[in-house]
């Protein structure tokens, strides 16, 4: 895998005139996992878009807003990317066309290979997170941005989310995760994005 | 990077032609276009001398009304599944995924639409040099009202009634194009040509920007 580390400095971010958050600082280095936690409406979402390049980011005061990543950004959020009329398969085999293939083991253990031939909006909401996070993997990118991976999986599927994090970084990746859920990883470092709250 | 581009104009064109979730793709809008040519005699009369004289102008607005039913699906559909994020996570412009976008939606419907114009012409009774201009005149309109499309459907993304509006907002826009497109059908008034051709221009050469910004802003 490639090198992965992100520094991202002074984020803020403003809706409208009101701040959700400012003063943000994020340091990642290779291998490491971040956990992000605040109640509803703090940010989360919008702290992995402006971290993403999505949303711009704001500062109330003081020096520039800054992300530096090191190593391509793969994002999983409630949006799967996935085409809704095409069959699952179609659909990953776009992105594997951009990015390239989902490993046939990966497809397995998320239980998609019986569903490569069922369109997209027939899939149930927990199958399509997890056809979302066979196009993450398939993006082979060494950082991921996680906005509630587990909702919508069951208990299976939220341990094999928490093994597929652990692989990742154990082969030197960072991964940020946003959930309200309770994450048992090695070594999770945990973030309450309330104490920047406005 | 061309070879991702390639990959999103082939997905963006079958997409468009199967008509993604909504279903009816390209067919419909042809359909439409055909059936207004069919009931346009019923209105007016079978007289073929009226027939001859505004034959050609009912073509052309059947052929922007047609233009105006796939908007919804043009950019919504993939805004709202998260595709353009992910498009611009890897590092590709918003600017090329519109171009893209506004080339795949031509190939769609604009061949069709020619191709119909022969028996809508027919059916209306239109002789051969009107026909022939007609076919140009579709040619070199139908990229700019697909540029148009394009844009208008960007910039309504999201928005509640959404394509109600962008009916309405493709209409004038599109209104040069329909007045160069038509007026060349008169005698003498073949130069109308050139201006469609130039109004189409100008609109290819502005919707890569005005919808890419319209793609961030919605962000």
């Amino acid at each position: 895998m490639q090198a992965a580390s992100l520094l991202a400095r002074h984020l803020g971010c403003r809706r409208g005139d009101r701040w959700l958050f400012h003063g943000v600082d994020i340091a990642l280095s290779s291998g490491e996992a971040l956990h992000l936690v605040a109640p509803n409406g703090v940010g989360k979402s919008s702290l992995m878009r402006i971290l993403a390049g999505l949303l711009p980011a704001s500062t109330l005061d003081g020096p520039p807003a800054h992300v530096e990543w090191n190593g391509a950004v793969g994002l999983l959020d409630e949006r799967h990317g996935l085409d809704m009329g095409q069959p699952l398969g179609e659909a990953l085999a776009f992105w594997a066309r951009l990015d390239g293939p989902v490993p046939q083991d990966a497809l397995a253990a998320l239980g998609l290979t019986p569903l490569l031939d069922v369109p997209v909006r027939y899939l149930s909401t927990g199958q399509k997170k997890r056809a979302a996070l066979a196009r993450l993997i398939g993006q082979n990118a060494p950082n991921w941005l996680l906005d509630e991976p587990l909702n919508g999986l069951d208990v299976d599927a939220c341990a094999l989310v928490e093994d597929i994090i652990y692989e990742h970084c154990a082969a030197g990746g960072t991964c940020i995760i946003a959930s309200h859920q309770p994450l048992s990883l090695p070594d999770l470092r945990r973030m309450d994005l309330a104490e920047y709250a406005l | 990077m061309s070879g991702a581009l390639w990959a999103i104009l082939r997905r963006d064109v079958l997409v468009l032609l199967r008509g993604g979730v909504s279903g009816g793709g390209t067919l419909l809008p042809i359909l439409f276009f055909l059936s207004v040519a069919v009931i346009f005699p019923f209105a007016v009369g079978p007289d073929p001398k009226l027939l001859a004289r505004v034959g050609g102008g009912v073509i052309w607005v059947a052929a922007l009304l047609a233009a105006i039913l796939p908007l919804d699906r043009l950019v919504e559909p993939d805004r709202e599944a998260g595709l353009f994020d992910q498009w611009a996570l890897r590092g590709i412009a918003e600017e090329w995924v519109i171009a893209i976008r506004m080339a795949a939606h031509w190939l769609s419907f604009a061949p069709a639409l020619m191709l119909a114009a022969l028996p809508a012409a027919g059916l209306l009774g239109l002789n051969g040099r009107v026909t022939g201009l007609i076919e140009l005149g579709l040619l070199a309109g139908t990229p700019g009202l697909a540029a148009v499309g394009v844009m208008v459907a960007a910039m309504t993304a999201g928005l509640k009634g959404g394509a109600a509006l962008a009916g309405l907002l493709v209409i004038p826009l599109c209104v040069p194009i329909l007045i160069f497109g038509a007026g060349a059908l008169a005698i003498g008034g073949e130069s109308g040509l050139a201006l469609t051709a130039a109004a189409s221009l100008v609109l290819l050469a502005l919707t890569p920007f005005a919808g890419a910004a319209a793609l961030r802003a919605g962000r």
